[in-house]
């Protein structure tokens, strides 16, 4: 594979292995002693496109498998069926990982993406992690929202038959069709205690609002179940207020955590943890930074206005840093005060949950906790693993699960060719 | 003085790079318009392989006279490579990570002696 360069140079790359490109990784994790305590990973993901003609088996519309067939057939993705997310990631192909993985060889058996996943896991010592897909982040941007609902229905069985099934170490919060409430419903009842299935997860990047009556018995369902909900953020660069900013970084700086925000307000605001008092909920991907400042908002706010959230029983603050949140991507340029701030505001020593994000270009290794001065050891696991172990009800790992130390036979693996 | 011998300098065409080691470092070292580099391979921001993704020119915005914006184009002068992990840019003439510069990679000395290059490590 060639990667075109600046001034018409190009790069030659032979070969890729995920052991070799987190050789670094695997070294953090022996030398802050990861194997001596679990590690949880609340967001990860995989490329579920590469294996779209498995998923599309599951799809029981056979005119809807028909058409998406079609239009992805010799690599055809000029225009296509699925909505896929405007934005490029790969940085011009300075974060390589997605184009290169192709390169990296996995055996037969077990499949492919439980293999690369666990490949990855074992260099940062994650010992389970919870598995999203990539491009079907996007799905609750399909104007059909009877296509969302399929392919989702598709996308998951595919999921838990034949990766959750083949590797107790990936779970997954299960995507919601969101956009179909009765869908979501559906999919709730039918996929709750399921091998491998943890919750459920609603992609952020959509328009449909969180209090609407239509899910307060999906929420009611979730609650009685006992499973969690997560919500996911993500952008739409083609969102009206985001089709004001010309670069990547703007959109997704923003994206991130602007859809997030809104559907924080309206879950607190309307109340709907006084409604769903024993229901788990995580904010997935939004960073750190935001916390403060819609705590902030909506007390000051509230204060003011108490008869527009009349359901509310205290701060909506108070409700806010009863949920939960994961890491990434966590603000890390900021002075060390104003990260310790956050973590204090947030209750992080009990409400945050690691996650790394991995593989995409802004994921963060464990590291980004563990190496945080201002946090005592215990403080440390409870965040990278222990407060998961929690929120999921999870027994922790009799053992490390993590084959940190495999990874050592790696480094040995031919270097990735680099020369131009 | 201790010295890695990267190979005979030959070996290493221009834009071309190596990775060698010294005990548990890893040393990247860059050939670039006829001279060598050697930062640690080490990224200031996460730890990633910072020596071993994509060179890449520097991109500038271009703007017109009346200060208006005409197009992006890459810089013919400033070179830098990417660590492979987040995007993060090193200068690679001088190490400094140009989103801010006062954060630098471990560079150390390249000296050529009988054909052969050689990083000093210490």
């Amino acid at each position: 594979m060639e990667l075109p360069l600046s001034n018409q140079r190009r790069m030659p790359v032979e070969e890729f292995d995920t052991r070799i490109v987190l050789k670094n990784a695997a070294r953090q994790a022996r030398a802050r002693g990861y194997q001596n305590f679990p590690i949880i990973d609340v967001d990860s993901h995989h490329f579920e496109y590469e294996h779209l003609p498995e998923i599309l088996k599951f799809v029981e519309d056979p005119v809807l498998r028909q058409l998406i067939e079609a239009s992805t057939i010799a690599g055809y993705r000029g225009v296509g069926a699925i909505p896929a997310g405007l934005g490029y990631q790969d940085y011009g192909g300075r974060v390589m990982r997605e184009p290169l993985r192709r390169l990296e060889k996995t055996d037969a058996r077990p499949h492919r993406d439980v293999t690369l996943t666990r490949r990855w896991m074992d260099c940062l010592g994650v010992d389970i992690a919870i598995l999203f897909p990539t491009p079907m982040l996007h799905l609750g941007m399909h104007p059909q929202v009877e296509v969302e609902a399929a392919l989702a229905y598709a996308y998951n069985r595919w999921l838990v038959e034949k990766i959750l099934a083949d590797e107790p170490r990936i779970r997954t919060m299960l995507y919601l069709p969101f956009n179909d409430p009765a869908a979501t419903y559906r999919f709730v009842k039918e996929f709750s205690g399921k091998k491998g299935v943890v919750g459920f997860m609603v992609t952020s990047n959509r328009y449909k609002p969180v209090h609407h009556n239509d899910y307060m018995k999906s929420y009611a369902l979730m609650q009685e179940a006992g499973m969690p909900l997560a919500f996911h953020g993500a952008y739409n660069w083609s969102d009206q207020s985001l089709i004001l900013v010309n670069r990547f970084i703007s959109a997704h700086a923003l994206g991130f955590v602007w859809h997030n925000l809104v559907h924080l307000t309206n879950w607190v605001i309307n109340g709907i943890p006084e409604r769903f008092p024993k229901l788990k909920v995580v904010w997935i991907e939004s960073g750190l930074a935001w916390l403060p400042f819609i705590m902030q908002r909506l007390d000051n706010e509230y204060m003011m206005r108490t008869a527009d959230a009349p359901e509310l029983k205290k701060l909506p603050s108070q409700y806010i840093t009863d949920m939960f949140y994961t890491n990434q991507p966590m603000e890390k340029t900021g002075d060390m005060d104003l990260i310790k701030t956050t973590f204090r505001v947030t209750k992080a020593e009990t409400q945050l949950l690691y996650s790394s994000d991995y593989p995409h270009w802004d994921f963060d290794l464990p590291s980004v906790i563990y190496d945080l001065p201002f946090l005592s050891e215990a403080q440390k696991r409870n965040i990278l693993g222990g407060n998961a172990l929690k929120f999921f009800g999870m027994e922790p790992p009799k053992k490390k699960l993590a084959q940190i130390d495999g990874v050592a036979a790696a480094e040995g693996f031919p270097r990735m060719q680099a020369a131009e | 003085m201790s010295e890695v011998r990267v190979g005979p300098a030959s070996s290493i065409a221009d834009g071309e790079r190596r990775i060698v080691f010294h005990g548990d470092v890893e040393i990247g070292v860059f050939r670039w318009d006829g001279k060598f580099y050697a930062y640690e391979n080490l990224c200031v921001h996460q730890g990633g392989p910072a020596c071993e993704g994509l060179i890449m020119h520097r991109v500038e915005d271009v703007l017109a006279a009346d200060r208006t914006f005409v197009r992006q184009t890459f810089s013919e002068a400033e070179i830098h490579f990417v660590c492979p992990w987040h995007g993060y840019e090193y200068d690679l003439k001088t190490g400094e990570c140009v989103g801010d510069r006062r954060l630098k990679l471990r560079s150390y000395k390249v000296i050529e002696r009988g054909g052969d290059v050689y990083v000093v490590t210490g």
